[in-house]
């Protein structure tokens, strides 16, 4: 069934289609729109931005999959981007990593089957100096410690569960924003209930 | 003037630490808007030339003259776009995003003196994806100027009227957006595929205009080159190289950090110094000198001044070698040394595997090869293969040769220098730390039995 934007997305389009000469120039903003909206760009959302920008769907298809950012399927709200590069290896990067796989019981690239969490094997995030680090939304982790992300589990889980009422997923994005769109449930129904930290 | 007079002048990071420094008055309350002002009281060929004066390179990594970049642009064109490069990516880099952080209005002024002086109406900046925060502070930052009538509005000025606009434009995950032309198709919504050059961004870049690419710590010299001279600015700094230079130490260091120095202070001043050395009572092993791509130095290379031309040519740095004794050709004969690249400086002890180290930097460009060209998409793979099963204990004999022929055959046959990125460190590993990966494959061969070489 073919989707539409909100209200609050259309708004946003226009006004990044505003700032380029041409429509395909706007192709990476209005994947972020949507992305925002609908969490993830499986093939209606992808024919949704094709549409709204005359572009082939192929197109949008080879430029969603060369960037990591955009997800053709599902994924995890709080998506955990734990930097692995050299700054990080050095100071232990590979044993926060490890620390945190063993702690969600989920390998990097995989997501809880809640849905509250994705591990990401990231590159160099620009912030080597306070090795080793991870990005969650657009928040910043840094000098990190197995005590320390203990913590910040719990918080972003205690957040994702009151975002989260009776357990439906669907809530705010990880960086805290407000939804821009209604609120949905695309992880399907396992509720978060009582999983223990 | 020698980097020890320099030590104290502040030009990019001048308003770090001032609480909310991000916001236009507060910026404008520590003179802020001054070197616009003075700006638009000259002809922008005159910016240009006094650009030129100052020695000022370009801080995302090859250091080519702003000034010589700026004066490609041809005279009277209808349509020129300016573009910075905030895709900050290199490894062990972390400047750009501190700098967009803590002072985007030095930044915005700067694009506005370059878009005054190249004729340009339109700027974008092009910020990593991953970077959510910086993103929603610089486009904070971007509404205010707005607000305040310094964009989106006609400006009286030597040469006429002036107005600039100014887009935030997010990339979504990809490396190679931080080459230039890369990042050009990223913004015209295509994948982030490097152009063949020439035509150059100067004749034809961004929607096939005249474009200039800057990086976000090129663009925020610019104003204090205005107020203060290009030659105030040359002479900070050393050889033809002018002003200061932001280094991100990071790695094995007491004190880890994103330090703005004088052009030109030596590595074993930088670490021992300003880091605090190295911690735990070891020894300092190696260090890479400016983003993972560059070829790494040893310990008896500590001297070398960091800056441009230095690093390619101070004869007490060893020539990068595909065999011993065989130097690399850089191409009509040149050889390598390392290159200053993106500053950023990570320091390794000798309880590292730098094997392992290697093998880590490998699969980094792996997995950012674009796939465009041959010898970089399968050679950075194969490299990353080998070297990993080097690095786990498991490598052959003629896996150091393989490796060197691999990486010889990627360097100067790609359409970018991600082709280099990936040849260039990997040649560099080799020559300086032939000894750990021989250890390493040494300590294979005898561990294996005989019975699995048999078979």
């Amino acid at each position: 069934m073919p989707v539409e934007f909100s209200a609050q997305s259309k708004a946003r389009v226009e006004k990044a289609l505003a700032q380029y000469p041409n429509k395909q120039a706007a192709l990476l903003p209005v994947l972020h729109i949507a992305q925002d909206e609908f969490h993830h760009l499986p093939d209606e959302v992808l024919e949704l931005v094709a549409r709204t920008l005359d572009l082939a769907p192929a197109h949008v298809f080879g430029v969603i999959t060369f960037y990591t950012m955009f997800h053709r399927e599902k994924h995890g709200r709080n998506e955990l981007m734990v930097c692995t590069n050299v700054s990080c290896m050095l100071r232990g990067a590979y044993d926060m990593l490890h620390y945190l796989e063993k702690k969600l019981g989920i390998k990097a690239g995989e997501t809880t089957p809640d849905g509250a969490f994705a591990i990401v094997e990231e590159e160099c995030l620009a912030a080597c100096a306070n090795a080793p680090m991870m990005i969650c939304g657009n928040q910043y982790f840094l000098d990190l410690t197995e005590k320390k992300l203990d913590v910040i589990i719990d918080d972003l889980r205690k957040k994702w569960q009151a975002n989260n009422p009776g357990g439906a997923p669907g809530g705010s994005t990880p960086s805290g924003r407000t939804p821009t769109g209604p609120t949905r449930t695309l992880f399907g129904v396992p509720p978060p209930g009582d999983v223990k930290g | 003037m020698g980097w020890e007079q320099a030590k104290d002048t502040k030009i990019v990071t001048k308003n770090f630490g001032v609480p909310d420094s991000h916001k236009l008055s507060v910026y404008q309350q520590r003179g802020g808007g001054q070197a616009f002002r003075k700006a638009i009281a000259q002809q922008p060929a005159a910016l240009v030339d006094e650009v030129k004066k100052s020695n000022l390179r370009g801080r995302g990594g090859a250091g080519f003259p702003t000034g010589m970049k700026w004066s490609f642009i041809p005279k009277g064109a209808a349509q020129v776009y300016l573009v910075v490069n905030a895709d900050e990516s290199e490894p062990g880099t972390c400047k750009d995003r501190e700098l967009l952080a803590f002072d985007p209005h030095l930044l915005i002024e700067g694009m506005m003196i370059a878009s005054y002086a190249l004729g340009c109406k339109h700027a974008y900046i092009y910020i990593r994806g991953e970077m959510m925060r910086e993103a929603e502070i610089v486009e904070y930052a971007i509404e205010e100027a707005y607000a305040a009538g310094l964009l989106g509005k006609d400006q009286p000025t030597a040469a006429g009227s002036f107005k600039l606009n100014i887009t935030l434009h997010r990339g979504a995950g990809a490396y190679i957006c931080g080459e230039e032309t890369g990042l050009l198709n990223s913004l015209e919504g295509k994948r982030g595929w490097p152009r063949l050059k020439p035509p150059f961004p100067a004749v034809k870049g961004l929607f096939q205009a005249p474009t200039v690419v800057n990086n976000v710590e090129t663009l925020m010299n610019i104003p204090d080159i205005v107020t203060k001279g290009g030659e105030w600015f040359a002479n900070l700094g050393m050889g033809k190289s002018g002003g200061t230079r932001i280094v991100c130490v990071s790695g094995h260091v007491a004190k880890p950090g994103v330090f703005e120095l004088p052009m030109g202070i030596p590595f074993k001043n930088l670490i021992y110094d300003v880091c605090g050395g190295i911690p735990g009572g070891r020894k300092l092993k190696g260090l890479i000198p400016g983003g993972s791509s560059m070829p790494p130095l040893d310990a008896s290379e500590l001297e070398v001044p960091i800056e441009f031309d230095a690093l390619g040519t101070d004869p007490r740095i060893k020539d990068v070698e595909v065999r011993p004794g065989v130097p690399f050709d850089m191409g009509g004969g040149r050889r390598l040394k390392t290159m200053a690249g993106s500053g950023g400086i990570v320091v390794f002890d000798d309880s590292t595997d730098v094997v392992a180290l290697c093998a880590r930097i490998m699969q980094f460009y792996a997995h950012e090869s674009c796939g465009q060209c041959t010898p970089c998409r399968e050679g950075s793979g194969w490299l990353a293969r080998v070297c990993k099963r080097v690095a786990r204990g498991e490598g052959e004999v003629g896996d150091i040769d393989l490796m060197a022929n691999i990486a010889n055959g990627i360097a100067g046959n790609t359409i970018c220098a991600l082709g280099e990125a990936t040849a260039w460190p990997m040649l560099g590993f080799l020559t300086k730390f032939r000894a750990d990966f021989e250890a390493k494959i040494q300590t294979a061969q005898k561990s294996t039995p005989a019975t699995k070489v048999a078979s």
